[in-house]
């Protein structure tokens, strides 16, 4: 049965066609436009001067490029081409068939190429920072400057669980996992109004200001007859499985030689990865610089831009 | 063991199925229902199960009395056209499914394989059947270890046997490395070029594989539900083989074992 949800939902707006869409400090791209990588559709967002130094911003995990509507404009306006990208799945990325770690930085790397930059710096936040990390550790030569926004995985928050207990534990996770892919070809998300669409979001987002939240629906929702729902792809799902663990991305970390800067929120909330500044300085590579919020949590571009902002201008200069 | 998305479920909102996941049509010669078709020494036929965007092939070769054989390819191959000479002794009927990315399943965009997703197509294939032995080739036998540990109850003894991709990207990461094919590379048919370079460098910890294996010998209510026939043995299997309740056979030994297995007499051990 084809429905309205089949539709590819309406491109969020730019600076141009924002009209009411408005967050106190937020301000839409200046340019949106698709990148088409071996049948995958990205999109590509700008803030700022097109003949400006070009700096790629990276989101997080079920996050989409207008996260940074705060922090890139700030940016921008200090002299540079800000370029960020929905990551295949989320926002006005088209949905992909796979998802994995490597096939993001992969994705970075056509941004980059792209852009037309042999080399430039890059910031990341949460997931994106790691990203970022790996792609400076692979490809050294297309970063000239590592901006890490509290993208720094740790082994802390392993849960300690007996044998027989883990067991049946992850007979469940598996179970569950699988269960999720044998439905993931007609899952729809759940409709609401921007109110309940942002609530939903508080719970991974509990500090941040409701307000902002509902800004985020109408970027990175769409609307039918029946309410809004989330453009990220149904089929993705937190807590998947794989022999990943977080000190492999910590351990690129040592090895960077370009510029680096990190900077962790103190205040632990559940998207975080619960990372400590002793985890971070023993890794920092030579030259590198940590800087440690005590009163901000996972989402400090969001929390506080104005001071992200100065730290990556500063780091840039 | 939990991926970089650590968090449960459910935080933006509550997905939910519109419908039943079936999504199932068929192709083959006789136009009939592939499990339905019983005909002995009947040309190969073709079932296509939906697994999210991708299609998946899964191909009857052959029948038989008894349980089904899944055989699982290895990474750049694709299912034979016919049951394979060196499973012949088994009495049931005998399946094959092309992996994504491979064979007549869908070719995807831009990459992003990881054998976990290899093993939700393997459970798709196991929901179509309703449980089965499988046999891996390389990459399938990897495959086929990670379905045995999380489809304890649906597959009924796996066997793990040489062939390309068995040892992946060895057990930690690695740098610098390709991240995407290189220009030039053959495309736009399988083996997608994303699935042999993103499968050829996938990270296989032996603590990380012998997880899977004690999954099946802890629920799967048989005594060793792992065998490996393979000669070659990789820092994974060689960690797998050391676990309790695995062991090393050929494959026609192999085979009788798992050939005497029902679902029913599994179903009436304790569990635990």
């Amino acid at each position: 049965m084809t429905t309205l949800l089949d539709e590819t939902p309406p491109i969020a707006p730019t600076r141009s066609t924002a009209g009411e869409l408005s967050h106190p400090g937020a301000r839409r791209p200046d340019r949106q436009r698709f990148l088409h990588v071996d049948g995958l559709r990205l999109s590509v967002w700008e803030w700022g001067d097109a003949d400006a130094p070009p700096v790629l911003f990276a989101h997080g995990g079920f996050d989409f490029a207008g996260t940074f509507d705060t922090l890139a404009p700030l940016v921008a306006d200090a002299g540079y081409r800000v370029v960020s990208w929905d990551q295949r799945g989320h926002g006005d990325s088209g949905p992909a068939h796979l998802y994995s770690w490597d096939a993001d930085v992969g994705d970075a790397l056509a941004v980059i190429e792209a852009i037309g930059a042999r080399s430039l710096p890059v910031v990341g936040h949460s997931k994106g920072g790691a990203l970022m990390l790996q792609l400076a550790d692979t490809q050294p030569h297309r970063v000239s400057h590592l901006v890490n926004l509290d993208g720094l995985p740790s082994a802390r928050s392993w849960p300690d669980v007996p044998e027989h207990h883990r067991t049946r534990m992850l007979d469940g996770e598996l179970a569950a996992w699988l269960d999720h892919r044998r439905q993931a070809a007609t899952k729809v998300r759940r409709p609401g109004t921007i109110e309940e669409l942002a609530a939903r979001r508080a719970r991974m987002n509990p500090r941040l200001d409701p307000a902002w939240l509902r800004y985020l629906v109408r970027i990175g929702g769409f609307e039918r007859p029946d309410g809004w729902r989330w453009k990220i792809d149904p089929a993705m799902r937190l807590g998947g499985f794989g022999p990943w663990r977080p000190e492999w991305s910590m351990a690129r970390l040592p090895s960077l030689g370009m510029p680096v800067l990190c900077v962790l929120g103190l205040e632990t909330e559940v998207m975080g990865w619960g990372t400590r500044p002793e985890d971070v300085e023993v890794n920092l590579p030579v030259g590198g610089r940590f800087v440690a919020l005590d009163d901000v949590g996972h989402f400090v571009h969001v929390e506080q831009p104005r001071r992200i902002a100065d730290l990556v201008l500063e780091h840039l200069s | 063991m939990i991926g970089p998305e650590h968090l449960d479920a459910d935080h933006l909102d509550a997905d939910r199925p519109d419908t039943d996941h079936a999504d199932v049509d068929h192709r083959g010669s006789s136009g009939t229902h592939a499990a339905d078709a019983t005909t002995p020494g009947a040309a190969r036929e073709t079932v296509f199960l939906a697994h999210a965007r991708v299609r998946l092939a899964l191909h009857r070769l052959r029948d038989g009395e008894g349980g089904a054989l899944l055989c699982l390819h290895g990474l750049g191959e694709r299912t034979p056209d016919e049951a394979p000479r060196w499973l012949a002794a088994w009495p049931g009927p005998i399946w094959g499914l092309d992996c994504t990315g491979h064979g007549d399943s869908t070719l995807p965009a831009g990459g992003g394989y990881t054998a976990e997703i290899l093993m939700a197509d393997v459970d798709h294939a196991l929901a179509h059947l309703g449980e089965a032995t499988l046999v891996g080739r390389g990459l399938g036998a990897y495959v086929a270890l990670l379905a045995a540990g999380a489809r304890p109850r649906a597959v009924a003894g796996a066997i793990l046997t040489d062939g390309p991709g068995l040892a992946g990207g060895g057990p930690t990461p690695h740098s610098p490395m390709w991240l995407r094919p290189a220009a030039g590379t053959d495309r736009g048919r399988t083996p997608d070029p994303y699935a042999l370079l993103d499968l050829a460098r996938d990270i296989r910890p032996g603590d990380y594989a012998t997880t899977y294996a004690r999954q099946a010998v802890q629920l799967s209510g048989l005594e060793t539900p792992i065998s490996v026939a393979a000669v070659v043995r990789p820092p994974w299997l060689a960690a797998v083989i050391d676990e309790p309740g695995v062991t090393t056979a050929g494959i026609p030994e192999a085979l009788a074992r798992y050939a005497g297995v029902t679902r029913a007499a599994v179903a009436d051990r304790p569990v635990g």
